[in-house]
């Protein structure tokens, strides 16, 4: 592998990254779900890439699961989901930009640290990727955090999920049927989600969780 | 007999940016008015603005000191000296090594600083306005600016501009990550830097949606034509800039012959017609944002600044 | 036979300072005593200077005053004389400041006896070579500079900034006698020499770091130590006030640098991260602070920390460096921290002198008083506009050298193997980008708010232009400021000598370079020169203002200002310093100082004003002070019960501690 297929592949890993961040940065529910697109097509080009350099055919069935589910399928379902509900169009945030993206910053530097200390005697390549696919699943793990919103915390989810594939296909690809399994579990997850999120709007009106949270009586 | 000639690619590099920063302004005003369906101002019309300006007399306020007089000299003085330290067709120009990227952007600063007095002289709350303004962008931006000179510093192995330029055309330059954030990170600078939307409006002269004209509100004849030249030079510096860095092709080293210097200046040329179409297209598909949603956007480059020389910082590979 | 001229200095000054008690009250005696010091000073300065830039070995001298067994050490090596050449710069500029300004000063006899005492105290500290000079001589100036600062002690602030002053100099000399303690030994080796050659363990090396900080840093301004700062400097009079933050606190960072770098064995690479965090904070923490600021001289003292922040996180970099034998690179942050001690010393002593100025003349300190004083104090404006611009590190002063070569030394900061260093450099180079921008726009509020506008009260319209010696102290102190900053080749190698008794390393030699460039580290890697910036800008200034006069029209009209249709606006329409900070206010204020605007409007028809509400919060002060402050008060209330105990009850006490004293003595084995 010469220099330039590591390059691309820490540029589309680091890609990866900066969207999350975007992701931070959204306030409005449209918007989210547009950046969460362009997440999983940057995904699918990633490990399209890796699939091209490893030499290793089964990545573009998982490329290709990725950019038809997660850049197409979902989004549009979501944004279906948004229209039938009548979801409130802003994110509320329990934390500004500023210390969010400030954490973000913590978050990266944090998986950084943990992955380049911890695999000393692994290929460069991969411990590299691995650090970027650290950051993209803490901070889809910070999205879930602090949003108020059910919609953005399922977008959070799916982004952490993202972070996962794209571990997994650094190491040196998964088998297929892993793959499957992963991309199955996540999408009954999301029809169980999106089950609830139409009960709980049926009952309460609302998906906002704080308002959950004082249905609850815990307020 | 090389020194001579080398004097003199310097001159011409002072001049060209001088004589073309009008003319560039004029083409992102002609570009901006056709993607609106408009006809739109002739490309000379800036430099018909400049001379008709010279000409007029200078209205100048009764609470005005010497110190807003001398302003528009200074302001001039230290964007134009930035402004030839830039390469556009040539690197290794002779003095290069006398001021560094960062002595650059501090020249930079020093003009925003007088301008900000200026804005401070007259004594009424427009001026006020636009400076307050203009040093809470500042203090987000420059920030932003010394983390991406950093990024390429620790790239490259140097501040000096026509060091990292060089190295930028030169193959083991690679795609990096930083690279990347680094360039997202100094279009977003250039953008609030030079007052252009979503940051400010350059084209209203309103005063509760701009900066740069809020500050200079009080200035007229010659002293207007000055800074507004110099506001030209600031953008032209920027897209040089961003060319010299990012897009390299073409830019000869040192040494050159008249031939490669011609196909040079004719890369240059190209360059700054793509960049002003580009920041044209910006411009008209986005609309100007907020005065207190600008710290969200600078922080963002900020982040992206840090997030690449953190990144630099943690392994050569990045 | 230098150690001794300069010796003699300060016995010179002591003895003006007992003159002084005597003579106060005469006419002559504010010139005789200011006259004297700028002489002494001024003597001290040449001696200094000579020894810095021949090279010569140290000179050491004990005298037989002090302890009997130990005597009074002093030594001058090469960083004592650059330090000494820092203190008798200030002391000379604001010797001839004060022999314009102290006119007016209407208690004579609190401020002149105590002033040569304070030069000689700050002398006698750096040329120190015990522990117990040392000390003596760092209370000594801590008591003196505290009775200037109670020098006019009829105001209520002056006597809150003397109280918090007393107590946080007290705190950190006991910080500073520890350390010495611990250094020194059980055997009680007292003598800088002795604990150079002793070599401690690393659990004490590290205790004496810590109370080093504490001790020195809460002198120079360290956050959070830093609070009586900006209550005290601003309380003393104007000359006094150079002196303590443009002197005072570099003879502080002395003491940091003679233990930690000299007195302590090498530093160990984890002491750099716990100085540059606090040196990271302290920057940002300073210029927010004062950028919240209207009261000028506040505004100067929260700068002092903010700069005071930037040499500490040279001299962070530097104990990096050199715990990982990287002599090159710590050579060069030590340089950029001590020429960044250099510039800071100038340009705050100049900034002083011009709030001197205006107070004097307007008898105002706040800026929203203020305005206008451009028209009227022309050449204390120019020079103050050329502080501000050296403050705000732009080109070609020196601020923007030693800034320069402080962003050199962060980008060598890659090779450094630790980790927690490879995270926490790029955020303190962060943080120091930060605040110079914060810094900037924090001085184009001070200047424009003073002296440009309009006048907003009757004192700013009544100001005058200050006296001939006032105005030829700034004048010389800026031109100085432009000097360093065109020609910082010269400087930088008049200070490798300190930069070599301490790293072991110099930076490469600068004269001799093209056209007066500084080169840190390699031609191919970076340069500056200031000189050729300089021309630059003059020749492209005037060759625009010559081709307007040649080009362009030359008529100019006087008309009243734009006012958007109401004619004869109040100068109270203009900004003011905290309508000029409200968005960097809303930016950083909300997160760190709570920063609450309020607006109370009235009723339709209700004649009373609206009103418009900033509530500021220290953060520092709620959350480390307060309830420090309730505790001791707590546990004061508490032991007071003591006080009123039986006959019966105190025997009690003294035979229960006899016994436990016998206890402790059985079981010592």
């Amino acid at each position: 592998m010469s220099r330039i297929d590591f390059d691309i592949a820490h540029l589309l890993a680091g890609l990866l990254v900066l969207i999350s961040f975007l992701e931070l940065y959204q306030d409005r529910l449209y918007a989210l779900l547009n950046v969460f697109a362009l997440h999983a097509l940057v995904l699918a080009a990633s490990v399209a890439w890796q699939a091209f350099i490893q030499d290793a055919p089964h990545l573009y069935v998982t490329a290709a699961i990725a950019l038809l589910f997660k850049a197409i399928v979902i989004p549009v379902a979501l944004h279906r989901i948004i229209v039938r509900l009548g979801i409130h169009r802003e994110i509320e945030k329990v934390v500004g930009v500023g210390p969010a993206m400030l954490a973000g910053i913590g978050l990266v530097a944090l998986s950084m640290v943990v992955m380049l200390r911890v695999t000393p005697g692994a290929d460069p390549l991969t411990r590299e990727d691995l650090a970027f696919a650290l950051s993209v699943v803490l901070l889809g793990l910070l999205m879930m955090v602090t949003r108020r919103n059910a919609v953005g915390q399922v977008v959070g989810f799916m982004s952490l999920e993202n972070g996962l594939v794209l571990a997994a296909t650094g190491a040196k690809g998964m088998p297929l049927v892993v793959e499957i399994s992963v991309a199955f579990s996540i999408l009954i997850a999301f029809i169980v989600i999106g089950i609830f999120l139409f009960r709980i709007r049926e009952r309460f009106d609302t998906v906002d969780v704080q308002a959950l949270d004082r249905f609850r009586g815990e307020r | 007999m090389v020194l001579i000639r080398d004097f003199a690619v310097q001159g011409a590099q002072m001049l060209l940016v001088l004589l073309l920063a009008p003319l560039f302004t004029g083409f992102v005003r002609k570009m901006k008015a056709r993607l609106l369906r408009r006809q739109g101002p002739s490309l000379l019309q800036p430099y018909r603005d400049l001379l008709r300006l010279s000409r007029k007399e200078v209205v100048l306020a009764d609470s005005a000191s010497w110190l807003f007089r001398v302003i528009p000299y200074l302001v001039f003085a230290a964007t134009w000296v930035a402004a030839s330290l830039v390469p556009t067709f040539r690197t290794g120009l002779l003095f290069s090594w006398s001021a560094d990227l960062i002595a650059i952007i501090a020249l930079l600063g020093s003009g925003r600083f007088y301008l900000a007095l200026a804005g401070l002289d007259v004594g009424t709350s427009f001026g006020g306005i636009g400076s307050s303004r203009e040093v809470m962008i500042a203090s987000l931006a420059e920030p932003a600016m010394i983390m991406i000179v950093f990024t390429l510093a620790l790239i490259a192995g140097s501040t000096q501009l026509s060091t990292v330029a060089e190295f930028m055309a030169s193959p083991q330059v690679g795609v990096r990550v930083s690279l990347g954030l680094a360039l997202i990170g100094l279009i977003m600078v250039a953008i609030a830097e030079n007052g252009r939307i979503p940051i400010d409006n350059p084209a209203t002269h309103l005063e509760l949606t701009m900066v740069h004209e809020a500050m200079v509100l009080e200035y007229s004849g010659r002293h207007l034509a000055l800074i507004e030249l110099s506001a030209s030079l600031k953008l032209i510096l920027y897209v040089s800039l961003i060319a010299c860095l990012f897009a390299p092709w073409g830019i000869e080293a040192a040494g050159a012959t008249v031939p490669t210097l011609a196909i040079g200046a004719a890369t240059y040329i190209g360059k700054l017609a793509a960049g002003g179409f580009l920041l044209a297209l910006f411009e008209t598909s986005i609309a100007k944002m907020r005065v207190f949603r600008v710290p969200e956007f600078l922080g963002v480059a900020l982040m992206l600044g840090l997030l690449a020389t953190l990144l630099r910082f943690v392994s050569a590979s990045f | 036979m230098i150690l001794t001229v300069a010796l003699a200095c300060s016995a010179v000054l002591l003895a003006l300072a007992a003159f002084a008690v005597t003579i106060a009250r005469a006419p002559l005696a504010t010139r005789l005593v200011y006259g004297g010091c700028a002489l002494v000073a001024a003597v001290s300065l040449g001696a200094a200077l000579v020894d810095l830039l021949a090279g010569a070995p140290p000179l050491s001298v004990t005298l037989p005053v002090g302890l009997p067994w130990l005597g009074a050490h002093f030594r001058l090596d090469p960083l004592s004389a650059f330090f000494l050449l820092v203190v008798d710069l200030g002391a000379l500029s604001a010797s001839v400041f004060a022999l314009g300004y102290g006119v007016h000063e209407d208690a004579p006899e609190r401020v002149l006896p105590f002033y040569p005492a304070f030069l000689a105290a700050m002398m006698l500290v750096v040329l120190a070579d015990d522990a117990f000079t040392f000390l003596t001589s760092w209370e000594f100036m801590s008591l003196t500079s505290w009775a200037l600062v109670m020098a006019h002690h009829r105001v209520a602030d002056n006597l809150r900034a003397g109280y918090v002053y007393l107590v946080m100099a007290s705190f950190g000399t006991l910080a500073l006698l520890l350390g010495f303690g611990l250094l020194a030994g059980p055997d009680g080796l007292y003598t800088f020499a002795q604990m150079r050659a002793a070599h401690p363990t690393a659990t004490l090396a590290a205790l004496a770091l810590i109370l080093t900080l504490i001790g020195a840093g809460s002198k120079a301004g360290i956050v959070p130590l830093h609070v009586w700062l900006p209550l005290a400097h601003p309380a003393a009079p104007s000359h006094v006030s150079a002196l303590m933050s443009g002197v005072m606190t570099k003879v502080a960072v002395y003491g940091f640098v003679r233990i930690v770098f000299d007195l302590a064995g090498g530093p160990a690479w984890w002491w750099s991260i716990v100085v540059l965090g606090f040196a990271g904070a302290t920057t940002v923490m300073g210029v927010l602070y004062a950028l919240m600021q209207h009261d000028l001289k506040r505004l100067l003292a929260y700068h002092t920390v903010e700069n005071i922040g930037i040499i500490f996180i040279g001299l962070g970099l530097a104990i990096a460096f050199a715990a990982y034998g990287m002599r090159f690179a710590a050579a060069l942050a030590f340089t950029a921290a001590l020429l960044h001690v250099f510039n800071h010393s100038l340009f705050k002593s100049l900034l002083f002198f011009g709030a001197g100025a205006v107070l004097t003349a307007t008898g105002e300190r706040d800026m929203e008083h203020l305005g206008g004083l451009i028209h009227r104090m022309p050449q204390t404006a120019f020079v103050f506009l050329v502080g501000c611009a050296a403050i705000s590190a732009l080109p070609p002063l020196n601020g923007f050298v030693s800034e320069w070569l402080t962003f050199q030394a962060i980008l060598l900061s890659p090779q450094l193997p630790s980790w927690g260093l490879k995270l926490l450099v790029p955020a303190v180079g962060a943080l120091l980008a930060l605040s110079a921008a914060l810094a900037a726009a924090c001085f184009v509020k001070a200047y424009g708010v003073t002296f440009l506008g309009r006048p907003r009260t009757s004192a700013a319209v009544a100001a005058s232009e200050t006296d001939r010696f006032s105005l030829a102290a700034m004048i010389f102190v800026a031109l100085l400021c432009l000097i360093v900053g065109i020609l910082p080749g010269a400087f930088i190698d008049a200070l490798a000598p300190a930069s070599l008794a301490m790293i072991g390393e110099r930076m490469p030699v600068q004269i001799g370079s093209q056209w007066a460039s500084i080169v840190p580290i390699a031609a191919s890697r970076s340069s500056y020169d200031g000189l050729l910036v300089f021309l630059f800008m003059v020749i492209s200034g005037g060759l625009a203002a010559s081709a307007i006069h040649r080009l362009a029209s030359d008529r100019l009209r006087r008309a009243p200002a734009w006012d958007c249709g109401y004619p004869d606006l109040s100068p109270a329409t203009q900004y003011t310093a905290m309508s000029f900070a409200q968005p960097i206010r809303r930016v950083f204020g909300t997160v760190v100082f709570r920063a609450r605007e309020s607006g109370e409007m009235p009723p339709p028809g209700a004649t009373r004003p609206a009103r418009f509400k900033v509530e500021l919060s220290d953060p520092i002060w709620d959350w480390l002070y307060a309830p420090l402050v309730v505790g001791i008060g707590f546990a004061a209330d508490r032991l007071n019960r003591l006080q009123f105990l039986t006959i019966r009850q105190f025997l009690a006490l003294v035979f229960g501690a006899l016994v436990v004293l016998l206890v402790v003595l059985a079981a010592w084995s």
